[in-house]
């Protein structure tokens, strides 16, 4: 009778996600978008300053899917998303489980703001579907989710929120204390927020801005306070990004991390990649907004610590 | 010396001199942004909480307390009395400075008494504790779900969560750390 009593109680929870991950998949196929599966182990992941890839054999597990999915892309593949479980080393909070199951889609001949439709369509889908109607609740918020979706930017966000300007707290090394405790608790509080156009140098595989080359074509999708999702318009050109991912290296070099080889055939082919637009969307946390759980850990079936 | 890995809930550390106590801990990670720890803190002599963020890194030194094993006697008012089986010499925690603790302390618990500069300022009790169900809900006879768990007082009037099938009178280990049910203790 005793058993494994936090998992048996987690069963509502993991019946809605699977039933989360059914609606997801029915809402891209009729958008006409191909399911595909990419390797899960890889040679060469994007380099990327803060993101720690675990080795596995020779190579890593993945960290996301996003460089093999653009070489698809490249090769003519226009609307594609995957469901595939991802690692980051050393991660792991009320929010942050090492492995974790993402969703990313890809569109080419677009641009960030038609993925932030995708996202509003995605998500209405899936509160209908669970029948949460125009609006759900997490953590003691209503957060109504017809009608537009707040749009601000990363600088209008500082502005409002911070008593520092965005450029400041670049300047003063602050910008990530700063996001974490004066303003991510304050984004999707009411509807959900898109907070984009971050600076230049925290979008190392995004397009910039072309009337501000200060600031990238990227966007987070903020749902309750939690981050949800990263998006961009994607970079394709290859001079460029050879040039941004030599820097991500120099800069984990300097960081004492791993430096990864670089994905040459990824380099080569992005020559071919249309204008497109991708986004990686966390999975676990979309079900803990529309479960209203508190932890990651209440809505995956195994946490690392259970094993 | 502590490193960012080990902060985490009831961890001691020393700040400017005075010793603290994580009270709250979070890993954050904003957008491909830095690691950062999350805490708050509780300066164990004032009672002043502060909210700070650490860098991967970042370490500390442990906060310098020593530890006597006594046992609970009674509360009065708002302090706790405790007494050295020992040397029979009582001390009195404030019920600001119990913290949590004070949730699953029964008579005769053995608890550490944590002493700064020769001053009663904490108490560690055991990660888990054993405590009767005084109020519960009876569990619907044929609902065999599984799925769902109701709240539940025990003999100290702390009120958690528990799976249906605890009954009242039944005794239970709780997880002191978390303030969550572990599990039924038989016979």
């Amino acid at each position: 009778m005793n058993g494994n009593w936090s998992l048996a109680a987690r069963r509502n929870a993991l019946t809605a996600r699977a039933a989360i991950i059914q609606e997801i998949r029915r809402f891209f196929v009729e958008g006409g978008y191909l399911e595909v599966e990419t390797p899960l182990r890889i040679p060469a992941p994007a380099p990327e300053a803060h993101i720690d890839a675990i080795p596995a054999d020779g190579w890593f597990l993945q960290t996301s899917p996003e460089l093999c999915m653009k070489r698809m892309l490249a090769a003519g593949y226009d609307r594609l998303f995957q469901v595939c479980r991802c690692w980051r080393a050393e991660e792991r909070g009320r929010l942050h489980l090492s492995e974790f199951t993402m969703l990313e889609w890809y569109r080419a001949n677009a641009d960030y703001r038609d993925i932030m439709t995708d996202c509003e369509g995605l998500v209405r889908a899936l509160a209908a579907s669970l029948a949460r109607g125009n609006a759900i609740r997490y953590r003691g918020n209503t957060i109504e989710l017809a009608g537009e979706w707040e749009r601000l930017t990363v600088r209008e966000a500082f502005d409002r929120y911070s008593e520092i300007s965005m450029e400041e707290a670049l300047a003063l090394d602050r910008f990530d204390e700063i996001m974490v405790e004066s303003i991510e608790p304050k984004l999707g509080m009411e509807r959900p927020t898109f907070i984009h156009d971050y600076p230049a140098s925290r979008g190392a595989l995004a397009r910039l801005k072309a009337d501000d080359s200060s600031v990238a074509e990227r966007f987070e999708l903020y749902i309750g306070g939690l981050e949800l999702a990263n998006a961009f318009s994607e970079l394709n050109d290859p001079v460029e990004q050879r040039r941004r991912f030599e820097q991500e290296a120099a800069l984990r070099g300097e960081l004492r991390r791993q430096v990864y080889p670089l994905s040459e055939p990824f380099l080569a082919e992005l020559a071919t990649m249309p204008p497109s637009a991708g986004i990686a969307l966390g999975v676990d946390r979309l079900v803990m907004v529309l479960l209203d759980a508190a932890r990651i850990d209440d809505v995956v079936a195994f946490t690392p610590e259970e094993l | 010396m502590y490193t960012v890995a080990d902060l985490r809930k009831g961890l001691k550390v020393t700040l400017d001199g005075d010793p603290y106590l994580v009270i709250a801990f979070d890993f954050a990670k904003p957008g491909k942004g830095q690691a950062l720890y999350r805490t708050k803190l509780r300066n164990m002599i004032t009672g002043v909480i502060l909210d700070r963020t650490y860098r991967s890194g970042e370490t500390f030194e442990p906060a310098s307390l020593e530890e006597r094993k006594m046992q609970f006697l009674y509360k009065e008012d708002d302090h706790y009395c405790f007494m050295d089986n020992q040397t029979y010499e009582q001390v009195h925690v404030s019920e600001a400075a119990m913290g949590d603790a004070k949730n699953y302390l029964t008579d005769n618990l053995p608890v550490s008494i944590l002493l700064f500069r020769e001053k009663a300022i904490g108490v560690d009790i055991p990660n888990f504790v054993n405590l009767r169900v005084t109020q519960t809900d009876p569990w619907a006879k044929g609902d065999t779900s599984g799925s769902d768990s109701k709240p539940a007082t025990v003999e100290t009037g702390y009120v958690l969560r528990v799976p249906p099938f605890i009954e009242e009178g039944e005794l239970i280990t709780i997880d002191t750390r978390t303030g969550e049910y572990s599990t039924r203790v038989k016979g």
